[in-house]
């Protein structure tokens, strides 16, 4: 019973990892319309950047957090102004042609400033090792990644409910040139929600380098999980990506745990069903737009 | 402008100069291909058997029997198709007398028709499962077999305390030649194996596995997993505290790799592994290999910059023998039985198997001046790769 437990704690925490890596490209591809393959370039961005104020500068890992959040933002704007916008009304094949060869750029670029060697994060004692509740055993590390998570998926979804920002960027998505007739900036609303969705990749690639590892091709290795994600969850909002993640994390912990021979493809075989069973993703929309 | 017409005038001198200098005849030069993983995930593999091939040429010179030895470097990163397509054009573009490298099995196996073609030594440096030496005669291999660390590790545990042991392995030809060779020689010694696991070679999260492992309640955790996972790996069973449950940590070398070994922090210490080679081997020829390979590269060589070493080595021993002779058939004859001080203690090549033979030993990690090393602790001497032996 309370290795089922541990499991299920095990696999929210994967789920929750895998949400925040992902929501940025589920919000450019679902809300922007926009194939972004290089989503994993900017996770990577920020997990270096992490590594580097910890390990190299002696930050402490939670004030090195919200710069791997600034700094993947920010290289995501530069590239939003000087490359990206031109692509919007491009194919989605010339899109993912785009993107694909940033992504490997990146991987280049990475492995001839730090070599491919994979790197590790100096954690502080208070996150390392784990506890016991009733059997069960709690990694504290993994625990904080749920809180963080778990914080950052409700302020997401007030933002975007509840707020003017989020009605704005709803119009925009929904009706550009109709948005833009009522004075609102769309490029401009379309850039923060980029450059936003890169930081929330950033801070998720520092998250992610103690349980998936990091290293320069960490953009390549992953992509298959954003998509998957993104294609289980539908791309119509943030909860659709919310719950797929939670449903693989857990997924692939228990299928990797109880039947280890079938382990990866586990979250395979979950995404064929699910999309056997609902074309357009768990929460996608039936109708295109 | 004047500047600018000065800098151009040292620029053709300098041309000329080297044009006077070049032209060495092309009979006067052997050209070695080296083909290794230079990009993507075994790349460190790459990089440490070139910088230790680098470092021994700057040591003992780039000519031997009167031959200018050149090294053309391909990258196939560690993609057998890639691997093929560099070993032809080496052969067939750039005439090189001997290929050498090869960081996985895959690609080692693709070269293996070429070098019986072309009649020409394939010089394995890191690959080591034990086909391969089998698969062409102009095959050798300075390396190492999984072989022979997993079977003197299966021995050892059995004989030392460690009854129950469950198996974490990556699932792919050299974690299946580790997990085979270790449970028969661990249960040939009454050693029971309680669980066995095996990872995909991509899955980077341990965490499952690890859960499994520790609700197995074994004895110790046999591993084996590619060299740049060993670091996750021992983090991740630090965490779930595996450690603290009083499971320890077996297997060869690997997952304790010294290229990453000192960054993995205090869970790792402990850790009893058998391998051929450890930063902290100490003889006088290693201490100085070590200092020479940290003063250029800033960081210390790992079993792969060893093998790397040796293999060049063996190259330039092959050449003295035949007196700068490049008939690849000659080449081979010259490298059977070869016999010298590596840093890792003596080694050869058996004649028969064109494989290595060399001392295993038993480490533990342990700090040394503040940092972490596989120190050994007990030898295996001459040990040949069982692999074959059997067949």
């Amino acid at each position: 019973m309370t290795s089922i437990l541990t499991n299920l704690f095990d696999g929210v925490a994967y789920g929750m990892l895998l949400f925040v890596l992902a929501c940025g490209l589920a919000v450019t591809l679902g809300l922007m319309n926009f194939v972004n393959l290089a989503h994993g370039a900017f996770a990577m961005a920020g997990g270096y950047v992490c590594m580097v104020l910890v390990n190299r500068m002696g930050w402490p890992f939670f004030a090195a957090l919200p710069l791997a959040f600034v700094s993947s933002a920010a290289i995501g704007i530069v590239l939003e102004r000087t490359l990206y916008r031109h692509l919007y009304t491009r194919s989605h094949l010339d899109q993912v042609l785009f993107t694909i060869g940033l992504t490997f750029m990146s991987v280049a670029a990475v492995d001839y400033i730090q070599g491919s060697s994979r790197v590790f994060i100096n954690l502080p004692a208070a996150l390392q090792g784990q506890f016991d509740v009733f059997g069960v055993g709690i990694g504290r590390y993994r625990l904080m990644i749920i809180v963080i998570c778990g914080l950052l998926t409700i302020g997401l979804q007030m933002v975007l409910a509840k707020t003017r920002f989020g009605s704005r960027l709803r119009a925009a998505v929904d009706d550009p040139r109709a948005a833009s007739g009522l004075g609102i900036n769309v490029p401009q609303v379309f850039a923060f929600t980029f450059a936003f969705g890169c930081g929330l990749a950033g801070l998720g690639g520092a998250l992610s380098a103690e349980v998936l590892g990091l290293d320069p091709y960490f953009p390549l290795k992953f992509m298959i999980y954003f998509l998957i994600v993104v294609t289980v969850g539908g791309s119509s909002s943030i909860t659709g990506p919310f719950l797929a993640s939670l449903l693989l994390g857990i997924g692939d912990v228990a299928g990797k745990y109880y039947v280890p021979k079938m382990g990866p493809f586990v979250i395979y075989t979950m995404m064929i069903v699910i999309l056997i069973w609902r074309p357009n993703g768990l929460f996608g929309r039936t109708a295109a737009r | 402008m004047f500047e600018r017409k000065q800098f151009s005038w040292a620029a053709m001198a300098a041309i000329a100069g080297l044009a006077a200098v070049a032209p060495v005849k092309a009979e006067d030069t052997v050209k070695v291909g080296l083909i290794l993983p230079m990009t993507g995930g075994q790349a460190s593999t790459g990089k440490q058997i070139e910088n230790a091939i680098k470092l021994y040429m700057q040591q003992k010179g780039d000519t031997v029997a009167g031959k200018k030895i050149e090294i053309i470097l391909k990258d196939d990163a560690a993609i057998p198709d890639k691997t093929k397509t560099a070993a032809q054009e080496l052969i067939v573009n750039d005439k090189v007398s001997f290929i050498a490298g090869f960081g996985v099995t895959p690609a080692a196996l693709a070269a293996a028709p070429l070098a019986t073609q072309a009649k020409i030594p394939e010089v394995v440096m890191a690959a080591g499962t034990s086909i391969i030496t089998e698969r062409s005669p102009y095959i050798v291999r300075t390396s190492f077999t999984l072989a022979q660390s997993s079977t003197i590790i299966g021995d050892w545990a059995v004989k030392n305390g460690i009854k129950k042991v469950a198996t974490l392995t990556s699932d792919y030809a050299p974690g299946n030649d580790a997990l085979n060779f270790f449970k028969e020689h661990f249960t040939a010694g009454g050693g029971e194996v309680v669980e066995e696991v095996k990872t995909p070679l991509a899955n980077p999260d341990f965490a499952p596995f690890l859960q499994r492992m520790k609700d197995a309640k074994p004895d110790a955790i046999f591993v084996f997993v590619p060299a740049g996972q060993g670091g996750n790996f021992m983090k991740q069973y630090a965490e779930r505290g595996l450690d603290k449950a009083g499971i320890k940590v077996i297997g060869p070398g690997d997952v304790t790799d010294d290229d990453l070994l000192n960054n993995m922090g205090d869970a790792v210490l402990g850790t009893v592994t058998a391998h051929l080679y450890s930063a902290a081997h100490p003889s006088q020829m290693n201490k100085d290999f070590v200092a020479a390979y940290k003063k250029a590269y800033g960081n210390r060589p790992g079993f792969m910059a060893v093998s790397g070493y040796d293999g060049i080595h063996l190259i330039y021993e092959a050449l003295k023998k035949t007196g700068g002779d490049t008939d690849g058939t000659k080449l081979v004859e010259a490298m059977k039985g070869q016999k010298w001080e590596s840093p890792r203690g003596p080694i050869s090549i058996d004649p028969e198997t064109r494989d290595i033979v060399q001392n295993i030993y038993i480490r533990k990690v342990e700090k040394v001046d503040g940092e972490l090393y596989n120190v050994e602790f007990a030898t295996f001497e001459a040990v040949k790769d069982l692999g074959k032996t059997k067949k």
